[in-house]
């Protein structure tokens, strides 16, 4: 049953043009895996009527990377809306409108506009080999402007494995130098790592920061409310294991019928992110739930330390 | 000499690009184009199980995933002679074609469109006549309140004064023509877009597990098992039809009324004489009945058969030690390990030069048009007489920019109608049992294989070498390089240097018209630069866990 307050929350966002229906089904994801409450939402519904004078301003940076995660965070149900009326997005080259010399201007005023007050969305690893010179924007290295723009914002996420730890970037034997966001500069981030990230983990991050909720963390610098348990713990597959049914061949009727994937290679047991119960793409499988194996793409190193994938660990 | 323009970063593409044109007279007089990024997956490649290189391969890019994972599970097959079953060839078809669907869409309305429509001049517009401009055009026409309504929202975010993604824009630049009612329908069309391409990604997740980066194809065929099921099909079904429907409905009416305004860009942006196109969907055998024809224009309208040993890249012009031109299997490739110059004068780009048969040729949605129109591919032909027809303009008119973003609608129909037959297909082959979807293999000790494919951007290759059961040689050539790449031994140029040259530019300090052709050919530069081997001959021992 929905109190008020959700009512009038509802309300003000089909004001606002959102359909209450996906972002009651997008809210459910959220509450349901995060363990977000309807409180919280309620919080940010506040701040959303807030922010109609000012909206939370993010300033997207793309580095060493192949904007998966970019793409990822475009398949939230209602992104029209998230951009254009939750929040600020000053500066994203895959989306933003200007280019060149125009663009450079967007990022400069935007720094200076809200400094200290913006989110930083790290999206790519920083190369840091040859002075950076590996990779370049406007004719500054990732390296130059990270120094330049990350130490200002208020906040710092470090979305998908190659902000977070280096990535596929940073593979052996990592000829580019690249680095994570903390490695490279120092900073302190909060990594959402996966290849790629799954966008409730960063809307759910989002939401967590807008309502001031606290963000314990891992040793890796990740959220607990997403990555607290490894993917084995929330695997469906998980009653097989425990039963000693293991599938060996791809296609299988032991893979139809749920059994373990272990022996094809699964990294569930070593590998800590919520695939098995937010799922993506509005909730609709996970790799396991493909039949193919975890390959552990949320933890540092991955390329390197899960590798061979096909082999068991 | 005239002026120089430099545009970096080049936005609303994959990836890191700059431009640099020459300006004289107003019109573009030499051009050149840049990588500014690389991350060197190859060189990561060599010494690990050729299993794993598709998860490599695919990190390549998040906007044209999959597609790189296909080519590897491709390549990797051919080199261990691994034929997979029918289910495998079927429901890797329609991935792909729900690739198709998605990334031409997403192109359409987030990457290009914004280079003819001017959201600024949308708040202008008089929803009324907005409405009857979209029953005119639109199969989908809506009302007047419903154009209200987005403008109102548009309004609301432009009275913000926090203009985000649409800030610092070209708006009211004297090139964009369209009367403001049809910004505002595009633009209502744009956030719709929006919404639609969230759903549409979903068909990669049914079958794939996750999109962007699905993850069901292994080497020897797919493995999503459990979702052979009639509820699944029916999913991807709905979700097929839905976006084919705003394809039909949506896409293709406003590309042709966007089209209908800006038929002086059919005599822009060509100036390319070589065309290639692998083709792709095989409709039975891997090589065999594939729905988009391969072939080579070289000069006149002769579709010639291709053959892979005429690819070489070229690398005088790249931030590489010099060396000869290579095909793949020789791929040899040494960076500079050091801080490297951007001079158009030398070298300027990371990314390397394909050649075919020593000629720079353009790959992709035109490229691919053309070769299909040529062999007769009749669902083709047919779409290219209409749209002609329908804007009044003749076959030269494909030439261009305008022709390469209409080859784009045109193939996304082409493909979404072919993607019912595959549905079809595989439900009757699970309807009498038929759930085969892997081959078990043994690696071979040795091998050497390639795997070509068609996918959004244009004609991709990988070839492989095997030995002692691990990766020796791995090189991939791109449809982002053979468009984007630079000049070469001979300064002859690259597809997108040669086509800018003779784009009109009205104002240098917002030259819009250069990233009308740029984005014409939905550069994805994360992609085309992935190559370097600095160490050469020297093979990565692989950490054994």
């Amino acid at each position: 049953m929905k109190t008020d307050q959700q009512t009038e929350f509802y309300e003000n966002l089909e004001k606002k043009g959102v359909s209450r229906r996906d972002f009651l089904k997008y809210c459910t994801a959220l509450t349901a895996t995060m363990g977000l409450s309807y409180s919280c939402v309620g919080k940010v519904a506040e701040q959303i009527e807030a922010a109609a004078a000012q909206r939370p301003a993010v300033i997207w940076l793309h580095f060493g990377e192949c904007t998966g995660c970019s793409e990822a965070f475009l398949r939230t149900p209602d992104v029209g809306g998230i951009i254009l009326e939750t929040i600020s997005v000053e500066y994203h080259e895959t989306i933003m409108a200007a280019s060149g010399h125009q663009a450079e201007q967007n990022l400069h005023n935007a720094v200076k506009q809200y400094d200290g007050k913006f989110v930083c969305v790290v999206e790519g690893a920083i190369a840091t080999a040859h002075n950076g010179a590996y990779g370049k924007i406007g004719g500054r290295t990732f390296l130059d402007i990270a120094w330049d723009v990350i130490p200002r914002a208020a906040a710092t996420i470090a979305i998908g494995s190659c902000a977070a730890y280096g990535g596929v970037a940073a593979a052996a034997p990592n000829p580019g130098g690249y680095k994570g966001v903390t490695d490279a500069i120092g900073a302190p981030a909060i990594n959402l790592p996966g290849c790629p990230m799954n966008p409730l983990n960063l809307l759910g991050t989002i939401l967590k920061y807008l309502n001031n909720e606290p963000m314990e963390m891992d040793g890796y610098g990740r959220p607990l409310f997403a990555y607290g348990e490894s993917v084995h713990d929330r695997c469906p597959r998980l009653k097989h294991y425990e039963n000693f049914e293991f599938a060996t061949e791809f296609g299988s009727k032991e893979v139809e019928m749920g059994y373990c994937l272990l022996d094809l290679g699964c990294k569930g047991p070593d590998t800590y992110n919520n695939c098995p119960t937010a799922k993506f793409n509005d909730s609709t499988s996970f790799p396991i739930q493909a039949g193919h194996p975890c390959i552990g793409c949320s933890e540092p190193g991955f390329w390197d330390y899960m590798t061979p994938f096909y082999e068991e660990t | 000499m005239g002026q120089r323009i430099l545009i970096d970063p080049i936005t609303r593409i994959e990836g890191h690009l700059r431009i640099e044109v020459e300006v004289e007279n107003g019109k573009v007089k030499d051009a050149w184009s840049s990588g500014q990024m690389f991350r060197g997956i190859e060189m990561m490649l060599k010494g690990r199980d050729p299993r794993d290189a598709h998860h490599f391969v695919q990190r390549s890019c998040g906007v044209c995933t999959y597609i790189h994972a296909l080519s590897s599970v491709r390549a990797v097959e051919a080199a261990c002679n691994i034929t997979i079953p029918d289910n495998a060839r079927i429901i890797r078809n329609l991935l792909h074609g729900a690739q198709y669907q998605h990334d031409h869409i997403v192109h359409f309305y987030h990457l290009h469109a914004l280079d003819w429509v001017d959201i600024v001049s949308a708040l202008s517009a008089d929803p009324v006549k907005t409405a009857s401009l979209s029953e005119n055009v639109s199969g989908r026409p809506g009302t007047a309140e419903y154009f209200r309504t987005v403008q109102d929202k548009l309004k609301t975010f432009v009275n913000s004064g926090q203009l985000g993604p649409f800030n610092n824009a070209y708006w009211g630049h004297p090139a964009y023509l369209l009367p403001a009612e049809a910004n505002l329908m595009a633009a209502s069309h744009y956030l719709e877009a929006l919404k639609l391409q969230a759903k549409a990604a979903r068909m990669h997740a049914i079958f794939g597990g996750k999109n962007p980066h699905p993850q069901s194809l292994v080497v020897g065929g797919v493995t999503c098992i459990g979702d052979l099921t009639p509820e699944r099909l029916d999913e991807f079904t709905q979700i097929w039809k839905e976006t084919k429907e705003f394809v039909d409905q949506v896409y293709i009416p406003d590309l042709l009324a966007v089209a209908s305004f800006y038929k002086d860009w059919a005599g822009i942006g060509g100036n390319n004489t070589t065309y290639l196109a692998y083709g792709d969907f095989p409709r039975k055998g891997v090589d065999d009945d594939l729905l988009l024809p391969g072939g080579v224009l070289m000069g006149d309208l002769t579709p010639r058969s291709l053959d892979t040993n005429l690819i070489t890249e070229d690398v005088t012009r790249g931030w590489y030690e010099p060396g000869e031109a290579r095909h793949p299997y020789q791929g040899e490739t040494r960076p500079i390990p050091a801080e490297v110059t951007y001079n158009t004068e030398d070298k300027y780009s990371w990314m390397k030069a394909p050649r075919y048969d020593g000629r720079s040729a353009e790959v992709g949605p035109l490229a691919r048009n053309l070769v299909a129109y040529t062999r007769g591919q009749k669902d083709v032909k047919q779409l290219v007489d209409h749209v002609l027809t329908t804007l009044g303009v003749g076959t030269e008119a494909l030439f261009s920019t305008l022709g390469r973003t209409a080859a784009r609608g045109i193939e996304t129909v082409v493909v979404g109608n072919a993607m019912e037959s595959w549905i079809d297909e595989l439900r009757s082959n699970i309807a009498r049992g038929d759930k085969e979807i892997y081959q078990p293999w043994i690696m071979p000790d040795t091998g050497m294989g390639y795997g070509l494919n068609d996918v959004p951007r244009g004609a991709l290759g990988h070839w492989i070498e095997i030995d002692k059961k691990k990766i020796k040689n791995y090189q991939y050539v791109v449809p982002s390089t053979w468009n984007l790449g630079p000049s070469d031994a001979t300064n002859q140029k690259g597809p997108v240097e040669n086509s800018l040259i003779g784009t009109p530019v009205a104002d240098p300090k917002q030259p819009l018209e250069i990233l009308r052709t740029v984005h014409s050919y939905d550069p994805c530069i994360a992609c085309a630069v992935h190559v370097i081997d600095p160490h050469t001959n020297e093979t990565y021992k692989v950490r054994v866990i």
